[in-house]
């Protein structure tokens, strides 16, 4: 991997002082992906001391769910992306510190090294030519330029298009070097490169169906990995690959063990059967013991997912910013983070993570008053009704919440809000299905009263929240992006345009600043708290760093060794 | 004997197609489907989830899909999976060995345990070793088979230590004393619920024979004791076995469902429980129609011993 973080580091804002329009693809569309961490999150985490010469030993990673989509650009999931991050390489990534570090490519493209032209439009990237695939052959710009194409195969069963359907006259100037123009100016195109592995086009260009092929059950990459073998049901093998060109890998082979039990999972890393616990990691009620386990550490990372309840927006009560506003009041947050998840969330105001460069601070902190609940609704012309159940225009305050069941401490989530909303004349009934129901048609198309879920909003790590909160991207309406809850509002579109055409660092900060503040104001979302990740890592095992800007904290491997 | 057997084949075919269509309506009618689990992520549209479902063909009517499915499972060609785009044969077949291993051993354990208990009882009832073994067998068939691998983990693994708590073998290691050592705990807990029944069948049957009055005659002439229970008592009372035997596939196949969650087999029941849970059509289709060939199968092969032992089964 290389060394170097190209030219925009965005370890923090107090680092890049007030970038000009110049400076947006160098800080902006960069940093449109960065983080600036507070370090807390980070506490625990290990400083490499010093790895050893070769490959050395095995680690045993267990995870919760099975990786089984092994083709990077296809549709995946986090738990997937994870074997990815072993075997195969994107043009650049993110580190922990927000910054962008070249990895396929030789040095990130800027406005000032001539690799972004200043309108955003024109992108030349140049690669490392000391690259080579796991069977030998040498990665080139044709295989940039393939892997573009194919995620833009209408035949391909890509897993989206997004950013990449403005890509445009893709051409391979050299072996290093591919130029491509955008159709439009689109910053968060940098973060969206920053998690697209690119692919061998020398293997992929002679199947029929790129759909389907002996690759992608045993993929040839250019990452620290190579594929081992694959046990279905039980375990995925991957083995360093000694001509990676990057850092490491630093251990000889790194087993991804599927355990689907999180107490089993739990239970064999306490017993010594594996050195980490990955996706999902470790129960929040069993951290605390966890910590007083001899020979292991464990971490306590945020997430980029802010657990919250979603509204249905054009479900009659909800439709009244009254009882949204009352609703959150009566919600005692505290003891939903201290007593039903350990008091390791963080409460949170917003859809962007705190750690991020674009949050905003200072939003409203919420409150748990039911007496002003109840004084709002009175307010509002809801009345109590039969059974305490209030009322307004013949429509009664109650509603479903729906979850996924056997999501333990989701379901005990419920059981304080029917309290909390009952204190304040709200009937909610629990309508809770499992994953493969509630998430389907239920959700997308918005057939829901109220849901809790935790989503990461953000695209990649851009604060581009278009495909969430966009008027035009409400599925039940024929929209494009995943808006269920049915939010509309004429300034957040606005805001949500000029966030994806600015190219100034802090004018987009301010923007997706107004714009969390609406969203809390508006209370599109009744947000819970950040998500978080307990993960355990055996004693002598380094070099784990939590990388919130990726979807699992497995990113790094290659990085970690036993000491 | 070959037209009891024909109608046998017979019956088992037109009840696979029975079975094929209930279970691929009942499975695509349950709402969800294998798209759901991207549906969560912030990766896919709902518009990028209608592009891969018409890609997959999900977006054809019921029928369609199914007499497709259905033309070409005769041909031999059972599908891909569409978690990870493996044949369905292939799927199955690579789970198949681990389910098999934790069955076999768990079928060794329960009847040579449970023939000795049930035969025991059944020679000394109402002993206090009868007794002991029918509170036993109760409390055996009561537990549940998850709770049990959960307590067994706990105390062998966790707090003895002797044990691994879970996993087919160690990685890297693969030994046949290694995979013993694995086996042991899983078919413990499989062998247990299958040991009580397999004891309390004995045990009915080899009362029932032991009344029979060719045992007094037997005794009457003087026949020695051993020789009247081996040879005339035992060979009688194995006979109902047989059909108990045949039967024991659809609750092997559901204790070691649970028996692989526990303890983390990479077995068939769990690929079960994985594949419904992502609506993986089929290789859900394929497993329920292997296990409905492997019910069938069994059960034909004990009618036709049966009948070959009992000539009466064939003209009746």
């Amino acid at each position: 991997m290389a060394d170097s973080t190209g030219k925009f580091g965005v370890g923090g804002l107090h680092h890049l002082g007030i970038p000009n329009r110049r400076q947006f693809f160098q800080l902006g569309a960069g940093a449109a992906a960065g983080w600036t961490l507070s370090g807390t999150a980070f506490a625990q985490t290990e400083r490499p001391s010093t790895p050893p010469d070769k490959p050395r030993g095995q680690v045993i990673a267990a995870l919760s769910q099975e990786p089984t989509v092994f083709h990077p650009l296809m549709p995946g999931i986090e738990v997937d992306q994870g074997i990815w991050w072993q075997v195969f390489s994107p043009l650049w990534f993110i580190d922990p510190d927000g910054k962008f570090v070249p990895d396929l490519a030789r040095e990130v493209p800027t406005v000032e090294n001539g690799g972004l032209s200043a309108d955003g439009l024109t992108w030349k990237i140049k690669l490392r030519s000391d690259v080579k695939w796991h069977d030998g052959t040498a990665f080139t710009a044709d295989d940039v330029k393939f892997s573009l194409d194919l995620i833009n195969n209408p035949d391909f069963r890509v897993r989206n298009r997004v950013g990449h359907s403005l890509v445009k006259d893709i051409t391979v100037v050299a072996p290093d070097e591919i130029h491509w123009r955008m159709e439009a100016p689109y910053s968060p195109y940098m973060s969206i490169l920053s998690l697209t592995f690119i692919v061998p086009k020398h293997i992929l260009e002679k199947v029929s169906d790129p759909n389907s092929s002996p690759f992608h059950n045993a993929p040839v990459g250019t990452g620290p990995f190579r594929w081992g073998e694959r046990v279905p049901g039980d375990h995925i093998q991957v083995n360093a690959y000694a001509g990676y060109h990057g850092k490491g890998p630093y251990v000889e082979r790194v087993v991804f063990k599927y355990i689907p039990s999180l107490t089993v999972l739990y239970t064999q890393f306490r017993t010594g059967q594996v050195d980490y616990t990955g996706l999902q990691g470790i129960l929040p009620n069993f951290v605390q013991e966890a910590k007083t386990l001899k020979a292991s550490k464990i971490f306590v990372s945020s997430t980029s997912s802010v657990e919250h309840i979603a509204p249905n927006l054009e479900f009659g009560p909800f439709a009244d910013h009254a009882v949204r506003e009352a609703l959150y009041l009566a919600i005692n947050k505290q003891a939903i983070i201290d007593a039903l998840n350990y008091g390791l969330p963080t409460q949170t105001e917003s859809f962007v993570p705190q750690e991020a460069w674009s949050f905003q601070q200072g939003l409203p902190q919420h409150k748990y008053d039911p007496a002003k609940a109840n004084a709002l609704l009175d307010a509002a012309g809801w009345a109590r009704g039969s059974g305490g159940v209030r009322e307004k225009g013949g429509v009664k305050l109650e509603f479903t919440n729906s979850t996924t069941s056997g999501n333990a401490v989701r379901e005990q989530t419920q059981q304080l809000l029917i309290q909390d909303w009952h204190a304040i004349g709200a009937s909610m009934r629990v309508n809770n299905m499992p994953a493969a129901v509630i998430w389907g048609d239920f959700w997308q198309q918005s057939k829901f009263n109220s849901v809790i879920v935790g989503v990461n909003f953000m695209l990649g790590s851009d604060p581009d929240v278009t495909p969430r909160f966009g008027s035009g991207a409400i599925p039940a309406k024929g929209g494009r992006g995943y808006n269920t809850y049915q939010y509309q509002s004429a300034e957040a579109d606005r805001l949500l345009a000029d966030g994806a055409r600015q190219f100034d660092l802090e004018q987009r900060k301010k923007t997706y600043g107004d714009l969390q503040k609406l969203i809390r104001n508006d209370l599109a979302i009744l947000p819970l708290f950040q998500g978080f990740i307990a993960e355990g890592v055996k004693e002598g095992l380094q070099g784990f760093r939590p990388n919130i800007n990726t979807s699992t904290n497995c990113w790094n491997i290659r990085e970690w060794y036993w000491a | 004997m070959a037209r009891y057997v024909l109608n046998r084949l017979a019956q088992a075919a037109m009840l696979l197609v029975i079975v094929s269509a209930i279970g691929f309506a009942l499975l695509h009618l349950a709402p969800g489907g294998p798209l759901s689990q991207f549906a969560a992520s912030a990766q896919m549209t709902q518009e990028d989830l209608d592009r891969v479902s018409k890609q997959l063909g999900l977006d054809r009517p019921l029928p369609i899909q199914y007499l497709d499915w259905f033309v070409r499972m005769l041909r031999g060609d059972w599908g891909k999976s569409y978690r990870d785009g493996e044949a369905v044969l292939s799927v199955i077949s690579s789970h198949l060995g681990a389910t098999l291993e934790l069955m076999v051993t768990a079928t060794i354990i329960a009847v040579l345990l449970g023939c000795w208990i049930g035969i025991s009882g059944a020679l000394r009832r109402y002993s206090l070793f009868d007794s002991l073994a029918t509170v036993g067998a109760m409390i055996a068939l009561s537990i549940p088979t998850f709770w049990f691998g959960l307590v067994t983990i706990y105390v062998f693994s966790v707090t003895l230590g002797w044990l691994p708590a879970g996993n087919r073998e160690t990685v890297g290691d693969g030994s046949f004393l290694d995979l013993l050592h694995h086996l042991i705990a899983p078919a413990m807990v499989l062998g247990l619920v299958e040991t009580a029944m397999w004891g309390r069948f004995m045990r009915s049957s080899m009362l029932e024979v032991i009344n029979q009055d060719y045992i007094r005659t037997a005794r009457a002439k003087g026949m020695p004791e051993w020789r009247i229970l081996t040879v005339h008592a035992l060979r009688n009372a194995l006979l109902p076995m047989i059909t108990v035997a045949g039967l024991q596939f659809p609750t092997l196949l559901g204790g070691a469902l649970v028996a692989e969650t526990v303890f983390t087999w990479p077995g068939m029941g769990r690929l079960f429980l994985d594949s419904i849970g992502y609506r993986d059509y089929p290789v859900v289709m394929g497993i329920l129609m292997f296990s409905a060939i492997m019910v069938l199968i069994g059960s034909l092969i004990a009618d036709i011993l049966y009948a070959v032992v009992d000539p009466r089964i064939r003209v009746g």
